[in-house]
Protein backbone atom coordinates (compact mmCIF):
# COMPACT_ATOMS: atom_id res chain seq x y z
CA UNK A 1 0.00 0.00 0.00
CA UNK A 2 1.53 3.26 -1.12
CA UNK A 3 1.73 5.97 1.54
CA UNK A 4 -0.48 9.01 0.87
CA UNK A 5 0.91 12.53 0.89
CA UNK A 6 -0.97 13.13 4.12
CA UNK A 7 0.83 10.21 5.74
CA UNK A 8 4.18 11.28 4.36
CA UNK A 9 3.68 14.88 5.50
CA UNK A 10 2.94 13.74 9.06
CA UNK A 11 6.55 12.60 9.44
CA UNK A 12 9.60 14.83 9.67
CA UNK A 13 11.55 15.00 6.41
CA UNK A 14 14.69 12.91 6.45
CA UNK A 15 16.41 15.63 4.40
CA UNK A 16 16.35 18.90 6.29
CA UNK A 17 16.00 22.31 4.61
CA UNK A 18 18.94 24.70 4.67
CA UNK A 19 20.91 22.77 2.05
CA UNK A 20 22.59 24.90 -0.59
CA UNK A 21 21.08 23.26 -3.71
CA UNK A 22 19.79 25.78 -6.29
CA UNK A 23 16.24 27.11 -6.08
CA UNK A 24 14.01 24.68 -7.97
CA UNK A 25 16.51 21.80 -7.86
CA UNK A 26 15.03 18.48 -8.95
CA UNK A 27 17.54 16.39 -7.00
CA UNK A 28 16.33 17.40 -3.54
CA UNK A 29 12.70 16.68 -4.51
CA UNK A 30 13.84 13.18 -5.52
CA UNK A 31 15.88 12.64 -2.33
CA UNK A 32 13.00 13.81 -0.10
CA UNK A 33 10.47 11.53 -1.78
CA UNK A 34 12.72 8.46 -1.66
CA UNK A 35 13.82 8.92 1.95
CA UNK A 36 10.36 9.80 3.24
CA UNK A 37 9.10 6.54 1.72
CA UNK A 38 11.28 4.63 4.20
CA UNK A 39 9.53 3.56 7.39
CA UNK A 40 12.87 2.64 8.98
CA UNK A 41 15.76 4.98 9.81
CA UNK A 42 18.12 5.27 6.85
CA UNK A 43 21.86 5.18 6.37
CA UNK A 44 22.90 7.34 3.43
CA UNK A 45 26.00 7.50 1.28
CA UNK A 46 26.51 9.91 -1.56
CA UNK A 47 28.91 10.15 -4.46
CA UNK A 48 30.59 13.49 -5.01
CA UNK A 49 28.18 15.75 -6.83
CA UNK A 50 25.67 18.56 -6.40
CA UNK A 51 23.82 16.73 -3.68
CA UNK A 52 26.88 15.83 -1.64
CA UNK A 53 28.59 19.23 -1.76
CA UNK A 54 25.49 21.26 -0.98
CA UNK A 55 24.02 19.11 1.78
CA UNK A 56 27.17 18.60 3.85
CA UNK A 57 28.95 21.92 4.26
CA UNK A 58 30.64 21.76 7.68
CA UNK A 59 29.27 22.28 10.34
CA UNK A 60 25.95 21.83 8.56
CA UNK A 61 24.43 18.60 7.33
CA UNK A 62 20.97 18.20 5.83
CA UNK A 63 20.80 14.48 6.51
CA UNK A 64 18.73 13.57 9.54
CA UNK A 65 20.44 10.18 9.49
CA UNK A 66 23.90 8.68 9.34
CA UNK A 67 25.70 9.94 6.28
CA UNK A 68 28.97 8.96 4.69
CA UNK A 69 30.81 10.47 1.79
CA UNK A 70 33.91 8.81 0.46
CA UNK A 71 34.76 9.74 -3.11
CA UNK A 72 33.27 10.22 -6.55
CA UNK A 73 33.61 6.70 -7.90
CA UNK A 74 32.69 4.52 -4.97
CA UNK A 75 29.37 5.26 -3.30
CA UNK A 76 28.26 1.75 -4.37
CA UNK A 77 31.34 0.20 -2.74
CA UNK A 78 31.13 2.42 0.35
CA UNK A 79 27.51 1.54 0.97
CA UNK A 80 28.10 -2.17 0.40
CA UNK A 81 30.86 -2.01 3.04
CA UNK A 82 28.53 -0.28 5.48
CA UNK A 83 25.81 -2.85 4.84
CA UNK A 84 28.25 -5.77 5.22
CA UNK A 85 29.58 -4.33 8.51
CA UNK A 86 26.01 -3.93 9.75
CA UNK A 87 25.21 -7.55 8.92
CA UNK A 88 28.36 -8.72 10.75
CA UNK A 89 27.46 -6.67 13.86
CA UNK A 90 23.94 -8.02 13.79
CA UNK A 91 25.15 -11.60 13.47
CA UNK A 92 27.38 -11.10 16.54
CA UNK A 93 24.45 -9.65 18.45
CA UNK A 94 26.07 -6.22 18.79
CA UNK A 95 23.31 -4.40 16.94
CA UNK A 96 19.57 -4.93 16.93
CA UNK A 97 18.08 -1.92 15.11
CA UNK A 98 16.81 -2.17 11.54
CA UNK A 99 17.95 0.23 8.83
CA UNK A 100 17.51 0.90 5.15
CA UNK A 101 20.71 1.55 3.24
CA UNK A 102 20.58 4.14 0.47
CA UNK A 103 23.31 5.43 -1.82
CA UNK A 104 22.80 8.52 -3.96
CA UNK A 105 24.77 9.41 -7.03
CA UNK A 106 24.32 11.90 -9.81
CA UNK A 107 24.55 10.79 -13.42
CA UNK A 108 28.29 11.57 -13.41
CA UNK A 109 28.83 9.44 -10.31
CA UNK A 110 26.66 6.64 -11.67
CA UNK A 111 26.68 6.48 -15.49
CA UNK A 112 30.39 7.24 -15.78
CA UNK A 113 32.63 7.34 -12.74
CA UNK A 114 30.86 5.07 -10.26
CA UNK A 115 29.59 2.40 -12.65
CA UNK A 116 32.17 -0.22 -11.60
CA UNK A 117 31.48 0.05 -7.87
CA UNK A 118 27.72 -0.01 -8.46
CA UNK A 119 28.10 -3.06 -10.69
CA UNK A 120 30.16 -4.79 -7.99
CA UNK A 121 27.64 -4.00 -5.27
CA UNK A 122 24.88 -5.53 -7.41
CA UNK A 123 26.88 -8.62 -8.23
CA UNK A 124 27.61 -9.22 -4.52
CA UNK A 125 23.92 -8.79 -3.77
CA UNK A 126 24.02 -6.28 -0.91
CA UNK A 127 20.67 -5.28 0.50
CA UNK A 128 20.81 -1.63 -0.49
CA UNK A 129 19.10 0.88 -2.72
CA UNK A 130 21.14 2.93 -5.15
CA UNK A 131 19.41 6.04 -6.47
CA UNK A 132 20.73 7.88 -9.49
CA UNK A 133 19.37 11.43 -9.71
CA UNK A 134 19.93 12.01 -13.38
CA UNK A 135 20.29 15.69 -14.28
CA UNK A 136 21.99 14.77 -17.54
CA UNK A 137 25.39 16.41 -17.12
CA UNK A 138 28.09 17.24 -14.56
CA UNK A 139 26.10 20.14 -13.09
CA UNK A 140 28.16 20.56 -9.92
CA UNK A 141 31.28 21.57 -11.82
CA UNK A 142 29.38 23.80 -14.24
CA UNK A 143 27.57 21.74 -16.89
CA UNK A 144 29.93 19.31 -18.61
CA UNK A 145 28.70 16.44 -20.78
CA UNK A 146 28.25 13.01 -19.21
CA UNK A 147 27.17 9.58 -20.43
CA UNK A 148 23.62 10.66 -19.60
CA UNK A 149 23.55 13.86 -21.67
CA UNK A 150 21.14 13.47 -24.60
CA UNK A 151 22.35 13.94 -28.15
CA UNK A 152 22.20 17.54 -29.32
CA UNK A 153 22.34 19.09 -25.85
CA UNK A 154 24.61 22.04 -25.30
CA UNK A 155 27.09 21.73 -22.42
CA UNK A 156 30.41 23.50 -21.84
CA UNK A 157 32.21 20.45 -23.25
CA UNK A 158 29.80 19.79 -26.12
CA UNK A 159 29.68 23.23 -27.68
CA UNK A 160 27.48 24.57 -30.41
CA UNK A 161 29.09 25.99 -33.54
CA UNK A 162 29.64 25.42 -37.24
CA UNK A 163 31.22 21.97 -36.82
CA UNK A 164 29.08 20.63 -34.01
CA UNK A 165 25.55 21.10 -32.69
CA UNK A 166 25.83 20.07 -29.05
CA UNK A 167 26.64 16.54 -27.92
CA UNK A 168 27.32 14.17 -30.82
CA UNK A 169 26.53 10.84 -29.15
CA UNK A 170 23.29 9.48 -27.71
CA UNK A 171 22.92 8.83 -23.97
CA UNK A 172 23.54 5.34 -22.63
CA UNK A 173 20.77 3.13 -21.32
CA UNK A 174 21.90 2.78 -17.72
CA UNK A 175 18.60 1.37 -16.45
CA UNK A 176 18.98 -1.40 -19.04
CA UNK A 177 22.56 -2.04 -17.93
CA UNK A 178 21.44 -2.34 -14.31
CA UNK A 179 18.47 -4.54 -15.27
CA UNK A 180 20.97 -6.96 -16.81
CA UNK A 181 22.51 -7.35 -13.32
CA UNK A 182 19.27 -8.65 -11.76
CA UNK A 183 17.81 -7.33 -8.51
CA UNK A 184 15.04 -4.73 -8.50
CA UNK A 185 15.55 -2.01 -11.11
CA UNK A 186 13.22 0.87 -11.92
CA UNK A 187 13.07 4.17 -13.72
CA UNK A 188 10.99 6.97 -12.18
CA UNK A 189 10.23 10.66 -12.31
CA UNK A 190 9.41 13.14 -9.49
CA UNK A 191 6.37 14.34 -11.48
CA UNK A 192 4.72 10.94 -10.86
CA UNK A 193 5.27 11.03 -7.11
CA UNK A 194 3.00 8.08 -6.32
CA UNK A 195 4.89 5.87 -8.77
CA UNK A 196 8.22 7.05 -7.33
CA UNK A 197 7.18 6.46 -3.70
CA UNK A 198 5.83 3.02 -4.62
CA UNK A 199 9.10 2.08 -6.30
CA UNK A 200 11.08 3.30 -3.29
CA UNK A 201 8.87 1.24 -0.95
CA UNK A 202 9.32 -1.80 -3.19
CA UNK A 203 13.08 -1.31 -3.23
CA UNK A 204 13.26 -1.02 0.56
CA UNK A 205 11.22 -4.21 0.93
CA UNK A 206 13.33 -6.09 -1.64
CA UNK A 207 15.78 -8.59 -0.17
CA UNK A 208 18.73 -7.74 -2.36
CA UNK A 209 20.20 -4.89 -4.39
CA UNK A 210 17.91 -2.34 -6.00
CA UNK A 211 18.45 0.58 -8.32
CA UNK A 212 16.17 3.47 -9.21
CA UNK A 213 17.07 5.89 -11.96
CA UNK A 214 15.19 9.16 -11.42
CA UNK A 215 15.11 12.12 -13.75
CA UNK A 216 16.08 15.30 -11.88
CA UNK A 217 15.56 18.36 -14.10
CA UNK A 218 18.17 21.08 -13.54
CA UNK A 219 17.00 24.69 -14.10
CA UNK A 220 20.58 26.01 -14.41
CA UNK A 221 21.96 23.33 -16.71
CA UNK A 222 18.89 22.76 -18.87
CA UNK A 223 18.22 26.50 -19.07
CA UNK A 224 14.60 26.86 -17.95
CA UNK A 225 12.84 28.89 -15.21
CA UNK A 226 13.11 27.35 -11.74
CA UNK A 227 9.36 26.91 -11.21
CA UNK A 228 9.07 24.44 -14.14
CA UNK A 229 11.25 21.64 -12.74
CA UNK A 230 8.37 19.22 -12.20
CA UNK A 231 6.75 20.24 -15.49
CA UNK A 232 9.89 19.19 -17.40
CA UNK A 233 9.94 15.87 -15.56
CA UNK A 234 6.28 15.42 -16.55
CA UNK A 235 6.89 16.32 -20.21
CA UNK A 236 9.77 13.84 -20.34
CA UNK A 237 7.32 11.11 -19.30
CA UNK A 238 4.54 12.25 -21.64
CA UNK A 239 6.87 12.34 -24.65
CA UNK A 240 8.21 8.86 -23.74
CA UNK A 241 11.71 10.35 -23.56
CA UNK A 242 11.78 9.10 -19.96
CA UNK A 243 9.57 5.99 -19.78
CA UNK A 244 8.51 4.85 -16.31
CA UNK A 245 9.12 1.13 -15.95
CA UNK A 246 10.41 -1.46 -13.55
CA UNK A 247 12.25 -4.76 -13.92
CA UNK A 248 11.62 -7.41 -11.32
CA UNK A 249 13.01 -10.93 -11.65
CA UNK A 250 14.06 -10.06 -15.20
CA UNK A 251 10.52 -9.09 -16.18
CA UNK A 252 9.83 -5.67 -17.66
CA UNK A 253 6.70 -3.76 -16.70
CA UNK A 254 5.84 -0.32 -18.05
CA UNK A 255 4.09 1.67 -15.31
CA UNK A 256 2.85 4.65 -17.29
CA UNK A 257 1.68 4.51 -20.90
CA UNK A 258 0.71 8.01 -22.08
CA UNK A 259 -2.64 8.06 -23.88
CA UNK A 260 -1.20 10.25 -26.58
CA UNK A 261 2.55 10.21 -27.06
CA UNK A 262 3.60 13.85 -27.41
CA UNK A 263 6.33 14.73 -29.92
CA UNK A 264 9.72 15.01 -28.21
CA UNK A 265 10.02 18.61 -29.44
CA UNK A 266 7.50 19.64 -26.77
CA UNK A 267 10.06 18.66 -24.16
CA UNK A 268 13.07 19.98 -26.11
CA UNK A 269 11.83 23.36 -27.29
CA UNK A 270 11.41 25.23 -23.98
CA UNK A 271 14.92 24.19 -22.86
CA UNK A 272 17.75 26.61 -23.60
CA UNK A 273 20.27 23.78 -24.02
CA UNK A 274 18.42 22.59 -27.16
CA UNK A 275 17.77 26.07 -28.62
CA UNK A 276 20.14 25.57 -31.59
CA UNK A 277 18.31 22.40 -32.68
CA UNK A 278 15.37 24.52 -33.82
CA UNK A 279 17.39 26.25 -36.55
CA UNK A 280 16.79 24.86 -40.05
CA UNK A 281 20.33 23.48 -40.38
CA UNK A 282 19.75 21.12 -37.47
CA UNK A 283 16.35 19.75 -38.51
CA UNK A 284 17.89 16.30 -39.02
CA UNK A 285 19.00 16.26 -35.38
CA UNK A 286 15.40 16.65 -34.21
CA UNK A 287 14.35 13.75 -36.44
CA UNK A 288 17.19 11.66 -35.06
CA UNK A 289 16.17 12.43 -31.47
CA UNK A 290 12.55 11.54 -32.21
CA UNK A 291 13.70 8.27 -33.76
CA UNK A 292 15.85 7.53 -30.72
CA UNK A 293 12.85 8.06 -28.43
CA UNK A 294 10.52 6.00 -30.67
CA UNK A 295 13.01 3.11 -30.90
CA UNK A 296 13.55 3.13 -27.13
CA UNK A 297 9.78 3.08 -26.51
CA UNK A 298 9.11 0.33 -29.09
CA UNK A 299 11.90 -1.77 -27.59
CA UNK A 300 10.38 -1.38 -24.12
CA UNK A 301 6.93 -2.37 -25.37
CA UNK A 302 8.46 -5.42 -27.05
CA UNK A 303 10.35 -6.34 -23.87
CA UNK A 304 7.19 -6.02 -21.82
CA UNK A 305 5.11 -8.20 -24.12
CA UNK A 306 7.94 -10.77 -24.37
CA UNK A 307 7.93 -11.02 -20.57
CA UNK A 308 4.18 -11.66 -20.55
CA UNK A 309 4.37 -14.70 -22.82
CA UNK A 310 5.73 -17.29 -20.42
CA UNK B 1 17.95 24.55 17.06
CA UNK B 2 20.43 21.73 17.18
CA UNK B 3 21.93 20.37 20.37
CA UNK B 4 25.53 20.32 19.16
CA UNK B 5 27.00 23.73 19.97
CA UNK B 6 29.34 24.53 17.10
CA UNK B 7 29.07 28.34 17.26
CA UNK B 8 32.46 29.84 18.10
CA UNK B 9 34.00 26.36 18.42
CA UNK B 10 37.83 26.35 18.54
CA UNK B 11 39.79 24.40 15.93
CA UNK B 12 41.27 22.06 18.57
CA UNK B 13 37.78 21.15 19.77
CA UNK B 14 36.47 20.19 16.34
CA UNK B 15 35.56 16.52 15.90
CA UNK B 16 38.21 14.46 14.09
CA UNK B 17 37.77 13.83 10.38
CA UNK B 18 35.27 16.69 9.98
CA UNK B 19 32.59 14.47 11.47
CA UNK B 20 29.34 16.28 12.14
CA UNK B 21 28.07 14.68 15.37
CA UNK B 22 24.41 15.48 14.81
CA UNK B 23 22.04 15.11 11.84
CA UNK B 24 19.98 17.87 10.28
CA UNK B 25 22.07 20.83 11.51
CA UNK B 26 21.51 22.55 8.14
CA UNK B 27 18.06 23.55 9.40
CA UNK B 28 19.90 26.26 11.38
CA UNK B 29 21.19 27.74 8.13
CA UNK B 30 19.05 30.39 6.48
CA UNK B 31 18.56 30.12 2.72
CA UNK B 32 15.53 32.43 2.63
CA UNK B 33 17.76 35.36 1.70
CA UNK B 34 18.19 33.93 -1.82
CA UNK B 35 14.57 34.74 -2.58
CA UNK B 36 13.23 37.50 -4.81
CA UNK B 37 9.61 36.31 -4.56
CA UNK B 38 7.78 34.51 -1.80
CA UNK B 39 4.71 32.25 -1.93
CA UNK B 40 1.40 33.47 -0.50
CA UNK B 41 -1.38 30.97 0.19
CA UNK B 42 -5.05 31.65 -0.48
CA UNK B 43 -6.71 29.35 2.05
CA UNK B 44 -10.13 29.80 0.40
CA UNK B 45 -8.92 28.17 -2.82
CA UNK B 46 -6.63 25.53 -1.23
CA UNK B 47 -7.98 21.96 -1.33
CA UNK B 48 -5.03 20.51 0.65
CA UNK B 49 -3.94 18.14 -2.13
CA UNK B 50 -0.41 18.63 -0.73
CA UNK B 51 1.25 18.66 -4.18
CA UNK B 52 3.12 21.77 -3.01
CA UNK B 53 4.47 19.76 -0.08
CA UNK B 54 5.50 16.88 -2.35
CA UNK B 55 7.27 19.03 -4.94
CA UNK B 56 9.04 21.54 -2.66
CA UNK B 57 12.82 21.12 -2.99
CA UNK B 58 13.41 22.85 0.36
CA UNK B 59 10.83 21.15 2.61
CA UNK B 60 9.36 24.62 3.14
CA UNK B 61 5.64 23.88 2.95
CA UNK B 62 4.35 23.57 6.51
CA UNK B 63 1.68 20.87 6.86
CA UNK B 64 -0.25 20.33 10.08
CA UNK B 65 -2.84 17.56 10.41
CA UNK B 66 -2.92 17.09 6.65
CA UNK B 67 -3.54 20.78 5.92
CA UNK B 68 -1.22 23.39 4.41
CA UNK B 69 -0.82 26.10 7.03
CA UNK B 70 1.96 28.22 5.56
CA UNK B 71 5.53 28.40 4.33
CA UNK B 72 8.89 28.21 6.07
CA UNK B 73 10.30 31.54 4.86
CA UNK B 74 13.61 30.97 6.64
CA UNK B 75 14.40 28.27 4.07
CA UNK B 76 12.14 28.93 1.05
CA UNK B 77 14.32 29.94 -1.90
CA UNK B 78 11.38 31.26 -3.90
CA UNK B 79 11.71 28.82 -6.82
CA UNK B 80 7.94 28.98 -7.44
CA UNK B 81 7.35 25.25 -8.03
CA UNK B 82 4.48 25.26 -5.46
CA UNK B 83 2.64 28.08 -7.27
CA UNK B 84 3.26 26.51 -10.70
CA UNK B 85 2.09 23.04 -9.68
CA UNK B 86 -0.95 24.12 -7.63
CA UNK B 87 -4.03 22.75 -9.43
CA UNK B 88 -6.29 25.46 -7.92
CA UNK B 89 -3.98 28.49 -8.30
CA UNK B 90 -4.14 28.92 -4.55
CA UNK B 91 -0.50 30.01 -4.31
CA UNK B 92 0.78 33.31 -5.65
CA UNK B 93 4.38 34.41 -5.88
CA UNK B 94 4.69 37.98 -4.60
CA UNK B 95 7.72 40.29 -4.63
CA UNK B 96 9.73 40.49 -1.42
Amino acid sequence: MVATLKELAAKEDKLSPGHRLCAGCGASVVARMILNASTLPVVVASATGCMEVSTTIFPYTSWRSSFIHNAFENSGATMSGVEAAYRALKRKGKMKDEFNFVAFGGDGGTFDIGLQSLSGAFERGHRMLYVCYDNEAYMNTGIQRSGATPMGAWTTTSEVGKKQAGKIQHRKDLTGIMAAHGGYVAQASPSNWRDLVKKAEKAFAFDGPSFINVLAPCPRGWRFPSEQTIEFARLAVETCYWPLFEVEGGKYKINVKPKTKKPVTEWLKPQGRFKHLFKDVNADKLDELQKFVDDQWDRLLALESACRLD
Amino acid sequence: MTKWNYKGIKAKDLPKGAVIPEGGTAADYETGGWRTKHPVLDKEKCINCLFCYAFCPDSSVIVENGKVVGFDLKHCKGCGICAFECPKDAINMEDE
